[in-house]
């Protein structure tokens, strides 16, 4: 298999979102698609209290090289993948750098803070900024409301990385999604996370 | 299919640290596995579970630690390989047994994975398994990487069999959950023969019984195997060393502070000039080994999780060796030069080399710093832990915390480990006043109950899962009936071991590989010892309260158990009970009760204010239709409509 080369070694993304909206299955399938690229591939997250309703965050560190820190040191994310937009901002504070890239799905999430009108919850326009101004490129997405119309919210997930593939910041392609997906899913629901693909793709070009 | 039995000798997979544990244990020919769920420990018998059948393995979910490690004795006992495994807690629970079987040995080899939580990121505590080695004597291993965690379970077993005792292998979250490529070994068919030979002589270790006596002759043999041990560490492929021949400073370190080590050693470009010691076999510390690399430096930084254990073992051979390699200064935990709390990270690492070394490290430029903590600060909400949208807890809380509130007496709620934990936050509306271990909620109660005699009339209760009711609420349940202490337990049975992904435990009708089994009900057993039960639904707030306001009026130990699945179980995930709306002519929003009761008390993930309107909603995307916000409106303008 040819080498494929990377624009850093390590690359590293940030999937991050809020617990339940299938940020660890998302890992899952950009570490396998990448992994069959014959890239070393670590995946680092957490899960467990944060079942549902909290932070979550996936590390992929992307390497032709060797095995990395299950967590990427400060400041040295290249691409952020963000199923909800405080999650963005939140990831940068700790692992964002002026020339990250950051692809954001604008449906909130609102935590109980906000629900119970202790929090205040940020406008579209004043996250869009922060995100603009704490980055080099960003894309907005409306992921979960495409997933909406195509009949199940947790579709974002698939949007997203379709949208990941489309910017073309990593070696992802759609041959290798369908191979990666096919392990767990067939039939109807193989062609609808494909069609999920295929829309987030194109939601970026 | 599974990868984990399919995958072939030579392949690369990208493995979950959990998944090549469970494949190392497969390539040595494991027979028995058994452990009780606990984050982040879980994956490996889910996934041993998985493929029993087809590899011919025995695996249960037992009900504790201690009763997992009797299980994989027995099989050890019986001449086969067994494995063990729980996270960092269980330890503690099977200590008891462990420290016995240290001195009887095994057979079969047997080890125990236990794996810690730095940082407690899914744990009630940090607390440290690696020094129940130093304690009771057994060897000890840590994969350095998920390659590692793979082949060091097969080294761990044929280590088991050289000097037939218990080997451990600590894991930790990040390497347990993290995934890396891992490449596969070959899968041999083995033959499997149980027989436990008992008739040989007393001190016979290998024939006959197996018991700890005599125990200062037992004593002396298990740490002649040590010696053993020590002299294969010397020699062991899992202790290795990168750098300069002569390091200005020498790192040294083990299981997953080896990749947060090598990452800061390459963000300060310090390869020249840093070495890294990694160490697989960590107690007892092989002295020729150690020797060596102390001699190659005076500067030592020592990098672990959590508390200095690998640090203060290699001081105590620096001063045993300190004729030979003269003095040294250290760095690590106890002078302070990385925290002795929490998780580690490549960036305390680097932090810590860039002060002993004066190297300049900025991970990023300070403006950008600035900037981003000042929006989040002043623009991003938090997120708290909550219970999760339509979880039963909520439900059960709201009603418990409700009739606390109207008897008026200060009564409370003893807890311990589950989801149920967070209770002792506001989504469970701060019901939980006590949090220890698993089943110590009931224990406590059984002590205040008691305080009557002293002027206690506050009404206290315990709230336990249903796995946790039989892991360790039994002798304390025991223990209340048998005192007559004046009590409430309630049972929070939402049909499985929730919080770790849903395992069965002994009140399901269902095992580990899947298989069918009598369930023992919990009701019936704590009616036969003689409490008071009551049963009724979480989501039925009305009776589940009214049911709790006549408990407080009997005397003696009070049972109720509250039964609902647990939102996120198989069974429910898929499907909504009901479709859930707001008539907005009809929410009195800030007028509501106490203002806004429905979001800003009950708070469910699913509702939301709206702001412009002034009325709650339903989040469609959030709300997973269990109609329970719809029983606590009290003016019906959350209405439910049962989903056909």
């Amino acid at each position: 298999m040819k080498n494929v080369i990377l624009s850093c070694d390590p690359y590293n993304v940030i999937i991050t979102g809020v617990g339940g909206q299938g940020n660890v299955m998302a890992s899952r399938v950009v570490g396998n698609m990448l992994s069959r690229k014959n890239l070393n591939i670590t995946i680092g997250e957490t899960f467990g209290a944060s079942q549902r309703g909290g932070s979550v965050m996936s590390h992929l560190r992307i390497s032709a090289e060797s095995s990395w820190s299950p967590q990427i040191p400060r400041g040295k994310c290249h691409l952020v993948i963000s199923l909800e937009p405080t999650e963005a901002i939140r990831v940068l504070m700790n692992y964002g750098n002026p020339n990250v890239r950051i692809l954001c799905n604008t449906r909130p999430v609102h935590a109980i803070g906000v629900i119970s009108g202790e929090q205040r919850y940020p406008s579209m326009d004043e996250l869009k900024s922060w995100i603009e101004e704490l980055s080099e490129d960003c894309w907005f997405l409306e992921a979960t409301e495409k997933a909406l119309e195509l009949g199940n919210p947790i579709l974002g997930n698939i949007i997203m990385i379709g949208a990941a593939a489309g910017i073309g910041a990593l070696p992802l392609d759609r041959e290798g999604f369908e191979t990666a997906i096919s392990e767990t899913l067939s039939g109807d629901k193989l062609a609808l996370n494909l069609k999920a693909y295929d829309l987030g793709v194109s939601m970026v070009q | 299919m599974s990868i984990i039995s399919h995958g072939r000798e030579g392949e690369r997979h990208l493995v979950m640290g959990n998944e090549a544990i469970a494949r190392g244990a497969l390539e040595a020919g494991v027979s028995v596995a058994a452990g009780y769920p606990g984050t982040p420990s879980s994956e490996i018998i889910e996934t041993l579970a998985r493929v029993s059948k087809d590899q011919n393995l025995y695996v249960e979910w037992s009900v504790n630690e201690k009763v997992a490690m009797e299980v994989a004795a027995a099989a050890s006992f019986a001449g086969l390989r067994s494995l063990c495994v729980m996270k960092q807690n269980g330890v503690n629970v099977g200590s008891d047994f462990l420290l016995h079987l240290a001195l009887t040995g095994v057979r079969g080899g047997m080890v125990l994975i236990h794996c810690d939580d730095p940082g407690a990121l899914s744990s009630a505590n940090e607390g440290e398994s690696r020094h129940f080695a130093r304690m009771l004597e057994l060897p000890l291993l840590e994969p350095g990487d998920f390659q590692e965690a793979k082949d060091m379970i097969k080294a761990a077993f044929e280590l088991s069999e050289a000097i037939h005792n218990v080997v451990m292998v600590r894991s930790v979250t990040r390497l347990s959950h993290a995934s890396g490529s891992v490449v596969f070994g070959e899968l041999k068919p083995v033959e499997k023969k149980a027989f436990f030979k008992h008739s040989g002589l007393m001190l016979d270790p290998l024939e006959g019984p197996m018991a700890s006596l005599p125990v200062p002759y037992r004593h002396g043999q298990q740490q002649e195997k040590l010696k053993q041990v020590i002299a294969r560490f010397e020699e062991s492929a899992f202790n290795t060393y990168s750098g300069p021949e002569a390091p200005e400073l020498l790192l040294i370190t083990s299981s997953a502070c080896h990749l947060y080590s090598k990452e800061a050693i390459s963000l300060l470009g310090a390869a020249d000039r840093v070495g890294l010691l990694k160490l697989g076999t960590t107690w007892p510390l092989p002295p020729r080994l150690v020797e060596k690399y102390l001699g190659i430096t005076d500067k030592i930084l020592i990098i672990e999780e959590v508390i200095p254990f690998l640090e203060e073992n290699v001081k105590i051979l620096a001063a045993e060796l300190a004729f030979k390699i003269g003095p040294k200064t250290f760095y690590g935990k106890r002078e302070g030069d990385v925290p002795a709390t929490n998780e580690m990270n490549p960036d305390l690492v680097a932090a810590a080399v860039s002060e002993i070394l004066k190297i300049a490290y900025e991970a990023v430029p300070e403006a950008y710093t600035k900037r981003s903590q000042e929006v989040v600060l002043s623009g991003v909400p938090g997120r708290d832990m909550t219970f999760c949208a339509g979880c039963p807890h909520r439900a059960s809380f709201w009603s418990i915390h409700n009739a606390l509130q109207m008897d008026g007496r200060e009564g409370f709620v003893c807890g311990d480990i589950g989801c149920y934990s967070l209770a002792v936050l506001p989504t469970g509306f701060s019901t939980l006043k006590t949090l220890h271990a698993m089943g110590s909620g009931v224990g406590l109660a059984s002590g205040f109950g008691k305080l009557g005699q002293f002027g206690m009339n506050q009404p206290v209760l315990a709230t336990v899962g249903d796995s946790t009711f039989f892991h360790a609420v039994l002798p304390a349940l025991v223990n209340a009936i048998h005192h007559q202490s004046d009590i409430t337990i309630v049972v929070l049975d939402n049909g499985g071991t929730a919080m770790t992904g849903f395992q069965p435990h002994p009140g399901l009708p269902v095992d580990a590989g899947g298989d069918e089994v009598p369930a023992l009900d919990v009701a019936k057993i704590c009616e036969a010892m003689g409490a008071t039960v009551r049963i009724s639904d979480s989501f039925d707030i009305e009776k589940t309260q009214q049911t709790i306001f006549e408990l407080f009026e009997i005397k003696g130990l009070k049972v109720l158990v509250l039964k609902q699945m647990c939102a996120l179980s198989p069974e429910k995930k898929t499907q909504k009970m009901f479709d859930v709306s707001v008539e907005e002519n009809i929410c009195l929003g800030q007028n509501c009760g106490c203002n806004q009761l429905c979001t800003r008390i009950f708070k469910c993930p699913g509702l939301n204010w709206d702001k412009d309107k002034r009325v709650s909603r339903i989040d469609e995307v959030i709300c997973v239709g269990c109609g329970v916000c719809a029983s606590i409106c009290p003016s019906g303008a959350i209405q439910k409509k049962e989903v056909a």
